[in-house]
């Protein structure tokens, strides 16, 4: 019991990256219906500006992921405008292709300017410190990660639900064509969206860059995929979905390699992928919708 | 112009056999005299394997309209049971391609009958998924090697076995689409309530499209395996379905010349890149990038490249896409 | 003979009930109309004929046999063709094609035959062409075949869907709106077109319209539905006068 509890507890903090990433997906797919591939390596960026915080200008971590948020906040933006504006109007599987560019380039451009090689956070970025409370093991490292995500989430959840730019946001995920009559600014909204989801991807690749200490140029491509999973596990498109998927898949993750066969770890993220498809293809929280005749 | 077809059948079946021998005895030529080199022949190799992928998920992303991102899976599953028919239980290579082609199928028709109740987006995350998972349990399977893969495979895949999987495959998949049972996968592509209240069952088509596309992709997977030495669960990951994709969406969804020209292109093209390693993944990134945002339908849309178009664009009449 | 016979059938949409305990009966080789006020159900029957919605309750008795809650091609098969409402065309394939595919039904050659492209193949292949152009010819659009059946003026793309779906075989056709959009010239050479079809093809036809002129001047019975129930029922000179048809309609020049 106490076993499993511990593992759930390590789950935590998996989870919450996860999440955050998944927050992103969600958001856009939710306002232009389009997989962004590129999301995970957004987030790659995000760890490299966070590396380069530390190690070149000596600020600490809180600082290194602010300064990735909003560097990559910009670089949202920009992909945005430069590369999905246009194909807007284009099939979707014309804008997964462009996504999948996207993901290359971001991948490829960092590894020609910053090689393929992996790269240690410095020593004493975060000094790790062991608590116990009730037998259960918590380091100070994974209580940041989840302290900082939940943070994140519930300024996200403010901004949603409470500001005109949040309401903005849900009115063109309802119905763009609506909402441009009702005098909302579609391309701002779109622009703020991916500033938005871009910046928690960021903020969670400075995290994977504390929680397993080195990042490299490829590090984006798998917990993008998983993160995609968790979206679409809580129901694509949906919020509060896509927090609850990243934890439920950082936790089964974590349970996983805890107790069976750590090799099966990543089949378990497309595993359940497979299943909520079968059994609910809108998720957790998604509604079933049927095609008008 | 069927009514033409019907009249010249037999003449037309003839002036395409010696087109065919033609290429084949051109490309073997150079190939005994040795004009075409190592170089070239890694090249030509990755070329037909290229068009087999490319034209086979053109079938079921193309025509049939289901977009599927688990190619690579279907491929791996044709690599290994080949190598493991050839080089574990010493069959001869075509039942070892025959064999991996037949379990690549059975591997569609698994995942094809439950997934294919999903549409568009949902359809396209699941057939990913089945890929990577695909990918696991051959990484988790120590008889073919785990991670490291299958090392030492017998070299058995030549120009010859290259060709006649190229022209097997794409007469296959041409006489199948057009054909009333090509009519019929089309109907679902194009409203899938309206072949249905047709008479069509349109979860057979889909199965159908999934199961001979998956069949050659496993082909491409044998082609692979005894050619380039080395197998190893990798090397089929989705960013390898993603190549195939990419091939099919640039040629036009749903025209099978476009499929071959786009599969040669990106062949040479990363062929020609390849002297600039560090650049050559942003290059291609970057004309991916372009060329949706300039021609999102791909090179040829959904038409066929043939003679009497080139006429057209010969005499200019015609804007050829 | 009775050929299709409707009981109690049901359907509800979150709580909503868009029919309910709706009956039907049409013999062979009747012309029967449907009509109703906007939103009185009348596609959601035919929907439910054709297996695009499972009924919630009730039998759909056709030839003998519940076909209620089949699936849509497995009721093609049985017999029953239809047209939709907002016209469902295969729009970026031709005429020809899109004829072609309700062919396919019966096609004449097997899989293995047209992927080896064996002889039945070349002998089916040229009696889908043969017939697809009798179709074709019937309904006027011979000289279209090779368009695309989007570019077709409105008028002529109703006339292929009907095409297409005679091209199925079937013994009760179902139409929904054919008149919808055309011009009183075309909606009389359509009355004309839908008689000629009954006679010829022994078919029976059920059909929703909101050309009154057309369900009057054509249907031998006609079954008023107000909010998914039928409230009159006879033939087109007994409707003229029912009051509650009048009510239902009220305003409405019946």
């Amino acid at each position: 019991m106490l076993e499993l509890m511990q593992q759930i507890v390590n789950g935590l903090s998996l989870g919450a990256i996860y999440a955050l990433i998944a927050l992103g997906y969600t958001m856009v797919y939710g306002i232009i219906k389009l997989i962004n591939f590129a999301h995970g390596d957004v987030m790659m960026v995000g760890a490299y500006v966070g590396f380069f915080s530390v190690s070149m200008l000596g600020t600490n971590i809180v600082v290194a992921m602010i300064f990735a948020m909003l560097a990559c906040a910009l670089l949202g933006v920009i992909i945005e405008k430069v590369a999905y504006k246009p194909l807007r109007r284009a099939t979707r599987i014309a804008a997964l292709i462009t996504a999948i560019g996207v993901s290359l380039f971001l991948e490829y451009t960092t590894i020609f300017f910053l090689t393929p090689q992996q790269r240690i956070f410095p020593q004493g970025t975060f000094p790790v410190q062991d608590y116990s409370l009730a037998g259960i093991s918590v380091s100070n490292k994974d209580i940041f990660i989840f302290i900082s995500a939940i943070l994140l989430m519930v300024i996200l959840q403010f901004i949603v639900k409470n500001t005109k730019t949040g309401k903005a946001m849900r009115a063109v995920s309802e119905d763009k064509d609506a909402a441009v009559l009702m005098g909302i600014n579609v391309d701002n909204t779109i622009s703020v969206t991916f500033a938005i989801g871009s910046a928690l991807a960021a903020a969670a690749g400075v995290m994977i860059g504390v929680y397993y200490n080195t990042i490299n140029p490829l590090m984006g491509i798998l917990p993008g995929l998983k993160a995609f999973v968790a979206a679409v596990l809580g129901g694509i498109g949906i919020i509060p979905g896509a927090m609850v998927g990243g934890f439920i898949l950082g936790i089964l993750e974590t349970l996983v390699s805890g107790y069976g066969n750590s090799l099966y770890r990543d089949a378990v993220a497309f595993g359940i992928l497979i299943l909520i498809l079968l059994i609910k293809p809108t998720g957790i929280f998604g509604k079933n919708t049927g095609e008008k005749v | 112009m069927i009514m033409n077809v019907f009249a010249n059948r037999w003449g037309k079946l003839g002036a395409e056999i010696l087109i065919l021998a033609f290429i084949f005895l051109f490309v073997q030529y150079f190939i005994t005299v040795g004009v075409f080199n190592q170089y070239h022949q890694i090249i030509i190799t990755s070329l037909c394997i290229n068009i087999i992928l490319a034209v086979s998920l053109n079938l079921i992303n193309g025509f049939t309209g289901q977009l599927s991102l688990g190619h690579a899976g279907f491929m791996a599953v044709g690599a290994y049971v080949s190598v493991v028919l050839t080089k574990f239980m010493g069959m001869p290579f075509l039942v070892g391609l025959v064999g991996g082609c037949l379990a690549a199928a059975a591997a569609g028709f698994v995942i094809g009958v439950p997934t294919l109740r999903l549409k568009g987006d949902y359809l396209a995350i699941a057939t990913l998924g089945f890929g990577e998972i695909i990918r696991v349990i051959l990484q988790n399977i120590e008889y073919v090697g785990g991670p490291a893969g299958i090392v030492g495979i017998p070299k058995m895949t030549t120009w010859g076995w290259l060709f006649a999987g190229v022209v097997i495959t794409i007469a296959t998949i041409q006489n199948l689409i057009n054909s009333s049972y090509g009519r019929a996968i089309i109907s679902v592509r194009e409203d899938e309530i309206a072949s249905e209240v047709m008479g069509i069952n349109i979860t057979s088509y889909k199965v159908l499209a999934f199961v001979i596309g998956a069949f050659f992709a496993g082909l491409a997977g044998g082609l692979y395996a005894h050619y380039f030495y080395i197998i190893k669960p990798e090397t089929f990951n989705f960013l390898k379905s993603f190549d195939v994709l990419v091939m099919v969406v640039l040629g036009g969804l749903g025209s099978t010349t476009g499929a071959v020209i786009a599969a040669a292109f990106i062949t040479l093209l990363s062929a020609a890149l390849q002297a600039f390693p560090a650049i050559r993944m942003i290059i291609y990134a970057l004309i991916l990038i372009l060329l949706m945002i300039y021609r999102p339908q791909g090179l040829m849309g959904n038409k066929e490249l043939s003679v009497k178009i080139l006429g057209k664009i010969w005499s200019g009449k015609n804007d050829a896409a | 003979m009775m050929l299709l016979k409707i009981n109690n059938l049901c359907k509800s949409f979150g709580g909503l009930s868009a029919v309910l305990n709706f009956n039907l009966e049409i013999r062979e080789n009747e012309l029967i109309g449907l009509i109703g006020p906007n939103g009185a159900g009348k596609t959601t029957v035919f929907n439910l004929i054709t297996g695009v919605y499972k009924p919630d309750a009730g039998e759909i008795i056709f030839k003998g046999e519940n076909i209620g809650g089949l699936p849509p091609y497995v009721i093609c098969q049985k017999g029953i063709a239809r047209t939709f409402q907002n016209i469902r065309l295969f729009n970026n394939l031709t005429v020809m094609e899109n004829v072609k595919i309700a062919l396919h039904k019966n096609v004449p050659y097997s899989l293995p035959a047209a992927l080896f492209r064996l002889n039945s193949f070349y002998r089916g292949e040229k009696e889908i062409e043969e017939e697809a152009i009798r179709w074709l010819k019937l309904f006027n659009l011979d000289h279209r075949r090779e368009e695309i059946a989007s570019s077709l003026p409105y008028g002529e793309q109703r006339r292929l869907e009907i095409a297409r779906a005679l091209a199925t075989h079937p013994t009760l056709l179902i139409l929904d709106e054919p008149a919808a959009g055309m011009n009183p010239n075309e909606t009389l050479e359509l009355m004309e077109l839908i008689r000629r079809l009954r006679d010829e093809f022994k078919l029976a036809i059920l059909l929703i319209e909101h050309d009154m002129s057309l369900v009057m001047g054509v249907c031998e019975r006609i079954y008023v539905l107000d909010y998914g129930q039928v409230i009159a029922e006879g033939k087109p000179e007994e409707i003229r006068n029912n009051k509650r048809v009048i009510e239902a309609y009220l305003g409405e020049e019946v």
